[in-house]
């Protein structure tokens, strides 16, 4: 009857439970009786994570090391002071202990502190399209760059934008100073600190047809800042050179905070005594010291950490655990007191 | 007369001299001051149309003629076929209206205009105009463009639709045929509305609308005189006598010979008042008043025509005047959100002044330029200040989003829902009408849960306007009529369900087979559209008496009372009779016209043809003892149409009924002349009685008599019946009628509180003495002091009456009427009845229909009897029309809130519709409270248009208060679920949408807020910004508008079982300021937690800006979800879908969108998705963040719940507890089911109690009668 839409009852609405709303329902009431145990469950769920992240977090180690006016580099932070000096090369030498051997894969990093790499012009200031290897972008970068899309002879500039430029060029060598006399070098992969996708899809060198990088390059120009061009930024490695320099490709992705740390090498435990990472003893680290920090109040570290399964050297994700954990226990207890009476 | 007169020669003198300046300026050598016609004349020939001075002057005339106190009008025939420019009456307007508000080409400009005047619009194209500044960075100022321009051009498309649709309907109103008279064709030719102009002779046809103000002139009536029926315009569906203008009127009226001058005051909108004169010639002057005009609206009935001189036209007509055009309502949730919205305004300046000055502060702070301050495209870096001038709008366009534009889209969407569901209601569709619900307003769906009160029509609204006989008694024994009563109860009480659930399954199956069964009844509603009820059942032993006494009548020539009885019944009226069945149709939409030729011209000159026609016919019909079958049905249905052929057409419906209930009996009345009534006996004898005197109904006597010579007894009769105690204190002689009087005056009082208009019947015998009197009652004729001698004559007259019985007629109630209002008055809704009616019907429905209780403290308040009050629980007020308009007046506007406000119910009487408006609006703006109007008939209109909610019963009267409403439903009763379950759920569903929404925005955009803390305050975002505006687009966009849809905190079952959960949407509700703000500092709260805990997990690690926002955005979205998830009060299959469906397309979205290899955040949810970190993250952020929201619930759950959550306590019980304990609650609360059954069983005649019984005197007493002036007999009906 109510199907026939025709007739007397034409305009009859259809009966059903979805138009009339009367559809199934699970409606669940908030009361303490219902609740509680889910309380407590997640009290429980959340101590016993929070007591294994803490028990995990405590076997991570991290040294940190400050060079930004310490020691031998108080002259190097001096000298880039003066902006005219910035073409002589200052190296300086920093020594540090090694109290209890770091095991396993060690992870070396350049830390900067005060440097925004989040300001909102900052970030915009670069051509990812250029960086994934287009060839018209190559020679015509975004407008987003400038103004460091083109130098002062109307050339490109590859890689374009603020980013590029201001790309942290201090670089470190450690030695390890061991039991024995010989010093012996730390090796470091300097490869492989990138994301996979960020080497292999999103910088990408313009197509080469055959011809070497630099021709590929040929009629751009570096950053203002830069020292070399970009086909020659790693002499030792021809291959690491142009858009997908490992180290450009980490500096190109911003960190979220002024202080952060960027991956600078991993250590390779091809060699003794280097096979379970990095022995107890003194090192040295020999840094050329380029880039400079006064103008924003900045801060220069080196840090080594390992890693667990969820990251380096993390103490507030435990910490956060337990004390949510007593917060639902409170909760679901006060709960239990006020319902009861 | 005099007054108007002189101040027309006054302002006429003025009017003289004001032509003549123009004049003389344009003509200096004519300075002759001749009538005002001719000067008008000349100065219309001598205007050049091209002259640019002429056309401002001719305006600057146009404007005083009509700004004019009184206007001087002529005939236009003269002047037909003439220029425009030679017209005499060219400055007043035509008859063609015109209500829309746009035009064709102006739409574009005006509708943006309109649209600018909502703050929000104007304030998103500021934005959208903000991104296209350079300097703020905006990412693609052109995306922002897309939802303003979406939502402006979907708002200007229904206006545009709903302006077409007025502009049909003019169209419509404007080409309704006329009759207008042309000199050239000499008669009256037919012509559209629109066509009628000032000056013009209109003939108005036998149940035409009259289409313009007229000035009655002639009718076909010898006398002079036209019936109208005014019900367009105040519903009353009575007819209203008008006559002609005197003098005027000639045997054989020529328009062409009318030479005089109509002066007539300005239009007002006063539809009781109205004065002109008319100056012949020969300077002889006619007043003229309200008594001589045909209103636009109204109907010519019982009259075949009736040509009138157009004085007013078009918008200038009294009915227009009366229309206000529509109000843009708003609804009070969405004032309130305004509010809100401005606060959030404050909030965004204020986050975007800290980033200002954050950033100015970073900047300073910097002791160089560092490489990261990246200086613009000339190489320059900005200053501090210049730059921190640039953030703060940069900042605007970042946390653009605290001030959604998608709150205002999904407000739609969800109205648009609701509305979805309110009229696929299957319990607001109405059967017998085919009709469901009609939304018509879109934006105040949820102003119907927080109604407070109810201002309702009563004709056609609470009542069906059809007077049905229910009971009498005559000689003081009482006849119940039981059958009478049964038919209609039966389809009552087969329409309520048995359950007192309505809502249910089993209600609307039940409704279903009663079509059937009361299927006759229905036919015969649709065919007759007269608002008598005709139909009565005899009672059987009163007709069994009827026909002893009519034999012994007839064999001793003595009159048997209930002979008499019947007899006034079907004389002491003035009803006419008239002859129509076939004719009876609707011939518009608009206008429900009855097609009824009158009779009486045919019954006069061949009074016994016609009888024996008739009388054969009726005699087939008329059994003495009908058959009553034990369904209930009365035989003689299905005959009843063709039988019935005679029509009466009474000016009170109780009348009609009255000559029904004695036509049922037997005594029918054949034809009424002014000096004969015709009577036919259930014998089949016709009588004809000589009719020497009508002392007609007025509200002082508060009775009418009929004077006739009895054409066997050759006796003079006084017939008189009227209100019981006007009548009681009339009887002569005790003895014998002593019993008779006590019984009687019992039945009278059972009858009052079953909600019965009572009236009582009585005789007289006036043998000789009459013939001495008769001198006097000639010298009524005399106009002076007419009503004096009425009254005079009565006085003499009606003394020593014999009583003979009392009739009980029923003002039929719609279905459900007493209970919907007891159930709307639970739900803490004071219900106002404002009605055209007398003051005795109103209280009287008061009573039936349960907006009066007998326990009430009844207030009469009328201009005539003084107040005292105290106050006590339960104080009802009734109002008369004057009264009214007096505390309406500034001064006593104060007081009577102040009094109405203490007051349960309040009835008002004898109202214009102006007035009812003016009623709504004092009560809406003093008290600032939400207010319903519910009204049928077009005089409810304004009434409708000025309450924050019109609803028009779609019904008799016309369809003009449907077009006026918001919402259109079938029945009164429907109001019910209307208000109780889809007002509640409408008003929480959206309050609580909407506090989310505003809780979503906040906590969404905060995050990006306690960025600017790490970033320098440079407007950085940690997301991308495609996926900051899917997220508002996309993840989170179909949740709320799901939850406002289709979220359902009780049961419909239950909401209708406990009206008072209804009051939790009065006043403030549910979307206060308290709810407002506590949710907006939860959204701060979760948002701290949403930001800090990640930030502090990653501040060691090496991670970038899009990496880090990821675990934000998808904390973010899982803590807003999730947090819906608390608020949704039932999840059905929808809901799941929704909400699950909303995760997955986020999940789903972002991992396609982070695929983007020139992106940004390229590869970081995948990335993410790989790191344990970002789970834990995920867990922790989540639990803390919505612990407080969800321990404060529980807490309020299970300490203190509020009446919703008892009510969803009640929800989960199974059917059978729940509904045993909702009628044990009612029980307890004291429903009205107990006391009306008790009402309903009328007291046995056996055991005649009298009035004098203890119970009916303690009524008396103890319900203190609060009158202290003058006795004003009214308050007697009920002051209790």
């Amino acid at each position: 009857m109510a199907k026939a839409k025709s007739g007397p009852l034409a305009r009859r609405p259809d009966n059903s439970a979805f138009k009339q709303q009367r559809l199934p329902a699970w409606s669940p009431m908030l009361t303490a009786n219902t609740v509680l145990p889910f309380f407590y469950f997640m009290a429980v769920i959340c101590l016993l994570l929070g007591i294994w992240l803490l028990l995990t977090v405590q076997s991570v180690q991290e040294i940190r090391m400050d060079y930004t006016d310490s020691g031998a580099c108080a002259h190097c932070h001096d000298l880039r002071k003066n902006v005219s000096n910035a073409a002589l090369i200052c190296t300086c030498k920093l020594y540090f202990h090694v109290d209890r051997p770091l095991k396993g894969d060690v992870f070396f990093y350049y830390g900067l502190q005060n440097f925004h790499q989040n300001l909102r012009r900052y970030m915009d200031s670069r051509d990812d399209a250029q960086m994934v290897g287009r060839k018209t972008n190559l020679k015509k970068p975004s407008s987003y760059c400038k103004p460091f899309a083109t130098n002062d002879k109307g050339l490109p500039i590859a890689p374009c934008g603020a980013v590029a430029n201001s790309i942290f060029n201090d670089s470190f060598k450690f030695q390890y100073l061991g039991s024995g006399s010989s010093d012996e070098p730390v090796p470091l992969w300097r490869k492989g600190i990138s994301w996979y996708t960020d080497k292999n899809i999103k910088y990408r060198n313009p197509q080469m047809d055959n011809l070497s990088l630099a021709e590929v390059f040929h009629g751009t120009a570096p950053p203002p800042y830069w020292h070399r061009p970009v086909y020659e930024l790693q002499t030792h490695d021809a291959i690491n050179n142009g858009f997908i320099n490992e180290d450009l490709i980490v500096w190109m992705r911003e960190a979220a905070f002024p202080n952060f740390k960027k991956l600078y090498g991993i250590l390779q435990r091809t060699n003794k005594p280097f096979e379970s990472g990095l022995p107890k003893g003194n090192y040295s680290v020999e840094i050329t010291y380029n880039f400079p920090v006064q103008y924003f109040r900045g801060r220069k570290q080196v840090v080594l950490t390992t890693l667990n399964w969820f990251g380096g050297p993390n103490k507030f994700l435990p910490i956060a655990y337990l004390i949510t954990s007593c917060l639902v226990l409170l909760a679901a207890i006060g709960l239990t007191v006020v319902c009861k009476e | 007369v005099t007054e108007l007169i002189r101040d027309a020669r006054h302002s006429m003198w003025k009017h003289v001299c004001g032509f003549s300046h123009c004049v003389r300026a344009q003509q200096p050598a004519n300075g002759k001051k001749g009538s005002l016609l001719r000067i008008r004349r000349r100065e219309s020939s001598s205007m050049a149309w091209w002259n640019p001075l002429a056309l401002i002057r001719d305006a600057l005339t146009g404007q005083r003629v009509r700004e004019n106190d009184l206007r001087h009008l002529v005939s236009n025939l003269p002047y037909e076929g003439l220029g425009k420019k030679k017209q005499p009456n060219r400055y007043l307007p035509g008859n063609a209206i015109k209500t829309t508000k746009y035009t064709l080409l102006l739409f574009l400009p005006l509708n943006l205009f309109e649209q600018f005047h909502r703050l929000a619009n104007i304030y998103f194209v500021g934005l959208a105009i903000l991104n296209f500044v350079p300097v703020v960075n905006a990412f693609e100022p052109e995306v922002a463009l897309i939802p303003i321009c979406v939502i402006l051009s979907l708002t200007a498309l229904k206006d545009a639709w709903e302006d077409f649709r007025r502009y049909q309907l003019d169209k419509k109103l404007n080409s309704m045929p006329c009759f207008i008279y042309s000199r050239k064709d000499k008669q009256f030719g037919e012509r559209r509305w629109k066509d009628v102009q000032v000056g013009d002779f209109v003939k108005v046809l036998s149940n035409e609308i009259v289409p313009a103000d007229l000035l009655l002139l002639h009718t076909s009536d010898r006398k002079g005189m036209c019936h109208i029926e005014t019900s367009n315009l105040d519903g009353e569906t009575n007819l209203k006598e008008r006559k002609v203008v005197p003098g005027i009127c000639e045997p054989n009226f020529e328009p062409e010979s009318f030479n005089s001058v109509v002066v007539c005051e300005r239009p007002n909108n006063n539809l009781n008042h109205f004065k002109c004169y008319v100056e012949k010639p020969n300077t002889e002057k006619v007043g003229a008043g309200i008594e001589s005009l045909l209103l636009r609206g109204c109907t010519v009935r019982n009259t075949d025509h009736a040509i009138g001189f157009v004085v007013y036209a078009g918008h200038e007509t009294k009915s227009m005047l009366n229309n206000n055009g529509p109000r843009y309502k708003r609804s009070k949730l969405e004032r309130k959100l305004n509010v809100d919205v401005i606060f959030c305004v404050i909030l965004l300046l204020a986050m975007c002044l800290v980033g200002a000055l954050g950033h100015f502060f970073w900047r300073q702070a910097l002791p160089g330029v560092p490489p990261y301050l990246v200086p613009d495209s000339n190489g320059h870096v900005v200053s501090p200040s210049l730059s921190s001038f640039y953030m703060f709008f940069s900042m605007i366009i970042l946390l653009q989003v605290l001030i959604p534009i998608s709150l205002y889209v999904s407000i739609e969407l969800v109205k648009i829902g609701q509305i979805f569901f309110i009229t696929h209601d299957i319990d607001l569709y109405d059967e017998e009408t085919d009709s469901r619900i009609q939304c018509k307003a879109l934006n105040i769906t949820e102003d119907l849960g927080q109604i407070e009160y109810i201002f309702s029509d009563k004709t056609g609204t609470l009542t069906e306007n059809k007077m049905v006989f229910r009971r009498c008694s005559v000689m003081g024994t009482e006849y119940p009529h039981k059958e009478n009563g049964k038919s209609y109860k039966r389809i009552t009480e087969e329409g309520r369900p048995t359950d007192s659930l309505p809502g249910n399954h089993v209600n609307s199956a039940n409704s279903l087979s009663h079509i059937a069964v009361s299927n006759f009844s229905k036919v015969i509603d649709r065919t007759n559209s007269s608002a008598q009820e005709t139909e009565v059942i005899p009672d059987r032993k009163l007709l069994r008496r009827v026909s002893v006494a009519e034999s012994t009548s007839i064999s001793s020539q003595k009159m048997d009372p209930h002979f008499d009885f019947f007899l006034a019944l079907a004389i002491c009226n003035t009803v006419v009779v008239s002859m129509g069945t076939a004719q009876r149709r609707r011939v518009s939409v608009l206008f429900t016209v009855i097609k009824a030729g009158s009779l009486r011209n045919i019954f006069a000159p061949k009074r016994d043809r016609t009888f024996s026609d008739t009388s054969f016919k009726e005699d087939d019909r008329f059994n003495p003892f009908p058959q009553v079958d034990d369904s209930g049905v009365f035989p003689s249905h299905s005959q009843r149409d063709e039988s019935s052929g005679l029509c009466y057409e009474a000016e009170s419906p109780d009348e009609a009924a009255l000559v029904y209930a004695a036509k049922a009996y037997g005594f029918i009345l054949l034809s009424r002349t002014p000096d004969s009534v015709t009577v036919r006996m259930p014998s089949g004898r016709v009588l004809v009685f000589e009719v020497l005197d009508i002392l007609t109904f007025d509200s002082n006597r508060k009775r009418m008599s009929v004077l006739v010579r009895h054409p066997i007894t050759k006796e003079c009769v006084l017939y008189t019946k009227g209100a019981d105690y006007s009548i009681m204190e009339l009887l002569g002689a005790p003895g014998n009628q002593k019993n008779v009087v006590a019984d009687t005056q019992y039945h009278l009082d059972c009858y009052a509180k079953e909600g019965l208009r009572t009236l009582c019947f009585t005789k007289k015998v006036h043998g000789e003495e009459y013939e001495q009197k008769r001198a006097c009652f000639v010298a009524k004729a005399a106009i002076d002091g007419r009503e004096q001698l009425i009254m005079d004559t009565a006085v003499q007259l009606e003394t020593k009456l014999t009583l003979l019985g009392a009739t009980g007629i029923e003002d039929r109630l719609q279905e459900s009427v007493p209970d919907t209002i007891l159930t709307l008055r639970e739900a803490g809704i004071k219900v106002w009845v404002l009605t055209g009616d007398k003051p005795e019907t109103a209280v009287n429905i008061g009573y039936a229909c349960r907006l009066l209780e007998d326990e009430d403290l009844v207030i009469n308040m009328s201009c005539k009897n003084k107040v005292r009050s105290h106050l006590t629980s339960n104080i009802s007020l009734v109002i008369d029309g004057r009264t009214l308009a007096m505390l309406l007046s500034k001064d006593l506007q104060g007081r009577f809130v102040e009094l109405a406000k203490r007051c349960r119910s309040v009835l008002c009487c004898r109202v214009t519709p102006l007035q009812k408006s003016g009623v709504v609006k004092l009560i809406r703006e003093k008290l600032r409270v939400m207010t319903l109007a519910v009204g049928d008939g077009a005089n409810d209109v304004n009434m409708i248009q000025a309450a924050d909610i019109g609803i028009g019963i779609s019904g008799q009267e016309g369809m003009q208060a449907v077009m006026a409403s918001d919402f259109a439903i079938s029945r009164f009763k429907h109001l019910k679920k209307l208000l109780l379950v889809h007002g509640h759920w409408c008003y929480t569903r959206l309050a609580n949408m909407i506090i989310y929404f505003f809780y979503k925005n906040l906590a969404n955009v905060n995050l990006l807020f306690w960025y600017q803390f790490y970033c320098g305050f440079t407007a950085t975002t940690m997301l991308d910004y495609w996926l900051l505006i899917f997220f508002n687009l996309f993840y989170t966009s179909a949740p709320p508008i799901m939850f406002g849809i289709m979220d359902k905190d009780v049961s419909a079952e239950v909401l209708l079982g406990v009206p008072e959960l209804y009051r939790t949407g009065q006043g403030a509700g549910e979307y206060s300021f308290c709810t407002f703000w506590v949710s907006m500092l939860d959204a701060f709260y979760q948002s701290l937690i949403c930001f800090f805990i990640p930030y502090l997990v990653y501040q060691d690690l090496d991670v970038d800006v899009f990496t880090f926002g990821m675990p934000l955005n998808a904390v973010s979205l899982i803590t807003i979800l999730l947090h819906l998830s608390i608020e949704i009060k039932a999840w059905t299959v929808v809901h799941w879908i929704i909400m699950l469906g909303s995760f997955a397309v986020s999940l789903i979205l972002t991992l396609l969108y982070t695929s983007c290899v020139t992106c940004n955040s390229y590869w970081t949810l995948q990335n993410q998705l790989t790191d344990p970190i970002f789970y834990l993250i995920c867990i922790i952020t989540t639990v803390v963040a919505l612990l407080p929201r969800y321990t404060f619930h529980v807490m309020r759950n299970s300490i203190n719940p509020s009446p919703i959550v008892q009510g969803r306590h009640l929800d989960r019980l199974d059917t059978s507890t729940k509904e045993a304990w909702i009628k044990e609650w009612r029980g307890y609360r004291g429903g009205g089911e107990v006391k009306r059954s008790k009402l309903s069983t009328p007291p046995s005649p056996s055991t005649p109690r009298t009035p004098t019984s203890p119970d009916f005197l303690g009524n008396e007493i103890t319900l203190n009668c609060l009158n202290w002036g003058c006795p004003n007999p009214f308050d007697r009906i009920r002051t209790f």
